[in-house]
């Protein structure tokens, strides 16, 4: 372990990702991740490694397309409108099985979207995004810690599943400056090459296809791998749930307000829980199983207006609770340019305890 | 001395930053608009552009990065009587959206006025492909190292290889006199497009003395002494002459 530093969380990522042996980054730049590329663009050349500033975003996933097909480790990053225009080539990405990590460091809202610390593309990242028939793993980190420890497991599940891993953060969690200590840098020479990987050299250019050649077997391999990975890579991180009546269910920025909350809540006697939701695909289902059996409620907390999240609340409800029903509710703030105050969310739970409020599912 | 007054389709203060050339060239397309008696169409770009949102008491629009000239050749379509002109910056137009540029330039008939002003300003000062060799951004610490960043790029140049580009030209705005210049200029690019035969471009040099890290008047002879070297100010290509006059 090296020693504590403070950073951004954008940096974090950067460094983060030098150390886990980033060889090839490639990007455009948009608000609130450009300190990415600019960390990236002075390092990696000082490192021998390649940093390319792309005329967009869609420039900047084919070209991570063809240098993850070398079975070199790559990333890019965007937000918003970006990470809309490089759907195309993420699906191109989970048609190859190609182990590419890509950051969305959210802002908020339609089309250009605004500066806001937002959880407006929680349904576009879960649900694959592109067009077909893949998921990528979808990591959610709430502190500039938890997003540098994730860059590096991002890389070794991307590898163990030949699966696209999303790491989406946020406005405020890519801005926030905090202490973090980085894992000891890997150099990137010394990491295996994938046996898949087309490097142009005898010895690793093997015979294995890039994606097999039999017409039927990618599907069927392709729903194993979903199946596997749903089992496999469930996180997340519980906090008083074993004797709440009601428990919430918040990830990034917001889970930390909602932390505060409980504090308060707890004091004035009421038991509320939290479970934050550390993928978000696969959504942690299991967390459930920590939660007592007659619990009074679940509540959907999440930084946008539509409740982008409390479908799969609800389906995780449903997976359950097989013999009772225990409502739903959703918070989704819909001030877009913030995050919730801590009173803000104390007074909305206790409008959910007493009933103001209607479940959603 | 002579009193402007504040063309009527302008609706309220500018939010560019002091010194900006933004807000020179904005002025002015709204003076031409107001004197040619036309109604327009303002489709500006992801950019420092953005400022022009609520800012028109014309239609306005704001388009997708990089895809304003697009946009544009859909609303011509539609409303061909309307003045349709986009308003970009050089990263908008000559980068991401080299593409929708050079496709409106190659069968449109709108107007693209695109504000060069060496870098991304919007996002904090990155690298564009106008910046000048040698040029520090945020994103080419040590200076743009042309060999393997590529050269300053000449998008009015480049159009005007296209037939159905009638009129090509860049202009500055760090004294009177390239404003009055650049004024006339756009003028006939808007000229061009209401007699319908074909695109027209203007290219204006301005500054960005915030993320420059200049002083305004820095930033003027920063352009009048260094850009204009590698971005010759005039006429590039006009084939104006002849269709305004079949067309009176
Ligand atoms: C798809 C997409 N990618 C990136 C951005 C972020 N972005 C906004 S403006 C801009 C560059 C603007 O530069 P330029 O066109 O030169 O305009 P200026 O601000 O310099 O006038 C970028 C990269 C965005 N809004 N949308
Ligand atoms: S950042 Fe630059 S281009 Fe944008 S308004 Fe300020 S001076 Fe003008
Ligand atoms: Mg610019």
């Amino acid at each position: 372990m090296s020693e504590t530093v403070l950073m951004k969380g954008n940096e974090a990522v950067a460094e983060a990702a030098l150390r886990a042996g980033l060889d090839f980054y490639a990007a455009y730049p948009i608000t609130p991740q450009t300190e990415i590329l600019e960390y990236l663009s002075k390092k990696m050349p000082e490192l021998g490694r390649v940093c390319v500033q792309a005329d967009s975003e869609i420039t900047a996933i084919n070209m991570i397309m063809g240098a993850a097909y070398t079975g070199k480790r790559v990333l890019t990053s965007s937000a918003g409108p970006g990470i809309s225009l490089k759907q195309e080539g993420l699906s191109y990405c989970a048609a190859n099985d190609l182990p590419v990590v890509y950051v969305d460091v959210q802002r908020g809202g339609n089309g250009l979207a605004n500066m806001g610390s937002c959880q407006t593309e929680y349904k576009r990242e879960v649900t694959g995004g592109g067009n077909g028939d893949y998921h990528a793993i979808i990591l959610a980190p709430a502190s500039v810690q938890e997003t540098a420890d994730m860059v590096s497991l991002a890389y070794e599940l991307a590898e163990k599943y030949r699966n696209i891993v999303g790491i989406m953060t946020e406005a405020t969690i890519g801005q926030l400056v905090e202490p973090v200590t980085f894992k000891e840098a890997v150099d990137p020479a010394s990491l295996p090459v994938p046996s898949w990987a087309k490097t142009g050299k005898m010895i690793s250019s093997s015979d294995e296809p890039i994606k097999p050649r039999i017409k039927d077997a990618k599907p069927k391999a392709d729903r194993a791998k979903y199946f596997q990975m749903k089992e496999e890579v469930q996180m997340w991180e519980s906090t008083n749930v074993d004797d709440a009546d009601y428990v919430v269910f918040a990830f990034g920025a917001p889970s930390r307000v909602v932390y505060d909350a409980l504090l308060i809540l707890r004091e004035e006697g009421q038991k509320i829980g939290m479970i934050r939701p550390q993928t978000l695909w696969p959504y942690p289902e299991k967390a459930l199983e920590e939660l007592k059996e007659d619990v009074k409620g679940l509540i959907s907390l999440e930084t946008n207006c539509t409740g982008q999240m409390l479908p799969d609340v609800a389906l995780a409800r449903d997976l359950h609770f097989k013999d009772r029903h225990v409502p739903v509710y959703s918070c989704a703030y819909i001030v877009l340019d913030r995050i919730p105050t801590v009173m803000q969310v104390v007074d909305d739970i206790k409008a959910i305890i007493s009933g103001q409020t209607e479940e959603a599912y | 001395m002579t009193t402007r007054k504040k063309p009527e389709v302008w609706k309220k203060d500018s939010s560019f930053c002091p010194g900006c050339g933004h807000g020179i060239v904005i002025r002015l397309i709204a003076e031409l608009i107001e004197e040619m008696g036309v109604k327009s169409r303002e489709l500006h770009a992801v950019g420092c552009a953005c400022n022009l949102n609520g800012c028109w008491n014309d239609p306005q629009l704001q388009c997708p990065h990089g895809r304003a000239a697009a946009v544009a050749v859909g609303a011509k379509a539609c409303e061909p009587d309307d003045l349709v002109f986009t308003y970009q910056g050089d990263g908008d137009a000559y980068v991401i959206g080299l593409s929708e540029t050079m496709n409106a330039g190659y069968r449109g008939n709108i107007t693209s006025i695109i504000i060069n002003n060496n870098n991304f300003g919007m996002t904090g000062g990155q690298m564009s492909w106008t910046t000048l060799p040698g040029q520090t951004t945020t994103t080419s610490k040590k200076g743009r190292d042309a060999l393997k960043e590529g050269e300053p790029f000449k998008g009015p140049e480049l159009l005007s290889q296209f037939e159905n580009v009638k009129f090509a030209a860049r202009g500055a705005v760090y004294n009177p006199a390239e404003v009055n210049k650049t004024k006339a200029l756009i003028k006939k690019a808007f000229e061009l497009q209401m007699s319908g035969e074909g695109y027209g471009v203007v290219e204006v040099l301005c500054g960005c003395p915030t993320n420059w890290k200049m002083s305004p008047v820095d930033s003027n002879k920063w352009i009048e002494d260094a850009v204009t070297r590698y971005y010759g100010l005039g006429i590039i290509k006009d084939e104006t002459a002849k269709i305004l006059k079949e067309a009176i």
